[in-house]
């Protein structure tokens, strides 16, 4: 299981309920089903990545969060988890609206557009950063919003949306983000981590 | 219940039934020696009358485990009936689930133990229009009572019984078949596991209600259906019969699929032969469709399970809020839709999927690419069958250790 995975079954309680949205294969949702009894669902777009879930006997639902997220009651999860995707979506404000509705906290994590190598990538070379996180061409990337770990920092500021805990992750190094440190790790890191409510 | 009340009726009911059938009409002959339960209780149909002492036929596939946790409920469609899988003995064909269920298949009856029940209404040996009024001792046709899903689930629930099986692995079933699926898990949450509703839907739409009232119509307006009574004349109503069935066959397919298979291919190769025989290869396929299904359906039998279809309205029976339907319940759910189906489409069974989230039920649901219209979940279709197969044995193992437990 990826480093990121890890950090976030950390922070997540043992016996609460999870939503996993964009839950991929399932290899999340299965280490917090079994490891954690941890009750989870999940939300996948992709027909084939549902039926391996299914397989695995993890509860998928095949959607489109921007679409599907409306009919999940009000704090009906302990926990809202969306990794890496928030970027994605055609309306990702509206899409966290949803998860702060939803679960009683959200984890979400993002790819760092302020990490030092993309900065210098579009310095030096003059064309749109690639990244082991951000592996795609400015043509076919499904990434529509990028933002750096400030810019979220901001904006859940702006919005009143309480940051609890906030970690980032470099070269699978877990670390702390806090008010002091902020600069250096907004540079300095591939991936934040952020449990909002 | 005590099951000892229950009467299994191998003989007695065989003969009770062949000498009134011998006398009257001897279309139920076929049926005489398929599995029948006799229920020995009353049962409280919707429509306010009840029905007591009366036959259940049902099969079953594959054994029972000691700790009976391998039972699945399938249920039928409109024109189904209980031989789901191996040679159906009535009609010598192949049974109607072929694809999903036997040994080594979706539904492995090496691995489990399979029951499917003839509906209530339905013309393999349940009790139906088909069969003998015990009080008047002629056949009910017309004036057998209107059922419903509900009721055709409730009955089922003396099967179970009667075979000691409390909890139920699973109960699936596509079409009609989801719509008791639904109906089961929301009558009996505690009586089974899991559950899987295929290409169905909460509440038949006006187009579906449309479309069998079209079917309805043309069996009625056959001259042959003498308003129920065809087996005085021993005439029956196969031409109304066979348009109800070429109507509704084509509702089973899509456009595409029918477009692939057929397109304006012609029966005998030339030219139109400008009358209004077949010339066309869509035209003598559905001919052919109406004219099988004649011979091993009831006409009576085709309005009363069509009609029950129309009735089903299980968002209607909470109110108008379907996740009332599944509160508090514990069953783990898998919808399965198909991408060309258009009579009961993704759109409908996802409403189900939204209802089952609102109730925080456990769901599950995939919507399989197909073009094979409706029909898709009788077929052999990969990606649909490995879904199926994988969903049930990830339950079967998480049921058998919650019974450990």
């Amino acid at each position: 299981m990826k480093q990121e995975f890890n950090v976030i079954s950390q922070i997540i309680q043992n016996n609460k309920r999870v939503l996993d949205i964009g839950c991929g294969d399932g290899t999340l949702m299965q280490y917090l089903k079994s490891n954690q009894q941890n009750d989870v669902r999940g939300l996948e777009p992709q027909k084939n990545l549902v039926q391996k879930c299914i397989a695995k006997g993890l509860s998928v639902i095949e959607g489109d969060a921007e679409k599907e997220l409306v009919q999940f009651p009000n704090k009906s999860f302990d926990y809202a988890v969306l990794s890496q995707t928030l970027q994605a979506f055609l309306t990702p404000e509206e899409v966290l609206k949803q998860l702060l509705r939803i679960g009683k906290q959200t984890i979400v994590s993002i790819p760092n557009f302020g990490y030092w190598k993309v900065r210098l990538h579009l310095l030096f070379k003059g064309t749109m950063p690639i990244t082991k996180n951000l592996p795609n061409e400015w043509y076919n990337t499904p990434n529509l919003h990028m933002c750096t770990i400030q810019d979220f920092v901001n904006f859940c500021n702006k919005k009143n949306i309480k940051i609890n805990r906030s970690l980032c992750l470099t070269n699978e190094k877990i670390s702390e983000i806090t008010n002091k440190n902020m600069f250096y790790k907004n540079m300095l890191s591939q991936l934040g981590i952020f449990l909002i409510q | 219940m005590n099951c000892e009340r229950l009467k299994k009726t191998a003989k007695k009911g065989f003969f009770a039934q062949f000498s009134w059938a011998f006398f009257l009409f001897d279309m139920n002959k076929e049926t005489k020696n398929i599995k029948k339960l006799i229920i020995d209780q009353s049962l409280e149909l919707d429509c306010g009358k009840t029905i007591k002492d009366f036959p259940l036929a049902y099969e079953t596939y594959g054994t029972l485990n000691k700790s009976k946790t391998n039972a699945i409920l399938v249920f039928h469609a409109l024109s189904g009936d209980q031989f789901v899988t191996n040679i159906n003995p009535i009609t010598k064909k192949k049974g109607w689930w072929t694809t999903a269920v036997g040994p080594g298949k979706a539904i492995d009856t090496d691995k489990f133990f399979v029951i499917c029940v003839n509906v209530l209404g339905g013309c393999m040996g349940s009790i139906g229009p088909k069969e003998i009024n015990p009080e008047t001792n002629e056949l009910f046709a017309t004036t057998f009572p209107v059922i419903t899903i509900k009721d055709m689930v409730k009955a089922q629930i003396y099967l179970l019984e009667h075979l000691g099986i409390n909890k139920l692995l699973s109960v699936t079933g596509g079409s009609m078949g989801g719509m008791q699926v639904l109906q089961f898990a929301s009558l009996y949450p505690d009586k089974t596991y899991s559950a899987i509703p295929i290409a169905c839907s909460a509440s038949h739409s006006a187009q579906n209600i449309a479309l069998n009232e079209l079917g309805r119509q043309a069996i009625m307006a056959d001259p042959n259906w003498n308003k129920g009574n065809y087996f005085k004349t021993n005439l029956s109503p196969d031409k109304g019969l066979a348009v109800a069935r070429m109507a509704a066959h084509i509702t089973y397919l899509s456009d595409k699929g029918l477009q692939e298979k057929f397109g304006r291919k012609l029966q005998v190769k030339g030219n139109l032969k400008f009358s209004f025989d077949a010339d066309f290869q869509i035209e003598s396929y559905l001919r052919h469709q109406g004219s099988v299904f004649v011979d091993r359906f009831d006409a009576n039998s085709y309005l009363y399970i069509t009609r029950a279809m129309d009735y089903f309205d299980l968002t209607k029976q909470f109110n108008g809020n379907l996740a009332n339907a599944f509160k508090k319940t514990k069953t783990k759910f898998c919808v399965i839709s198909f991408s060309s189906d258009w009579l009961y489409p993704t759109k409908e069974n996802k409403e189900i999927v939204i209802a089952l989230n609102a109730s925080g039920a456990n769901v599950s649901f995939v919507e399989i690419n197909s073009d094979k219209g409706h029909d898709s979940f009788l077929l052999d279709i990969p990606e649909f069958l490995k879904t199926l197969g994988e969903f049930i044995n990830s339950n079967y193992k998480e049921f058998n250790n919650e019974t450990r437990i």
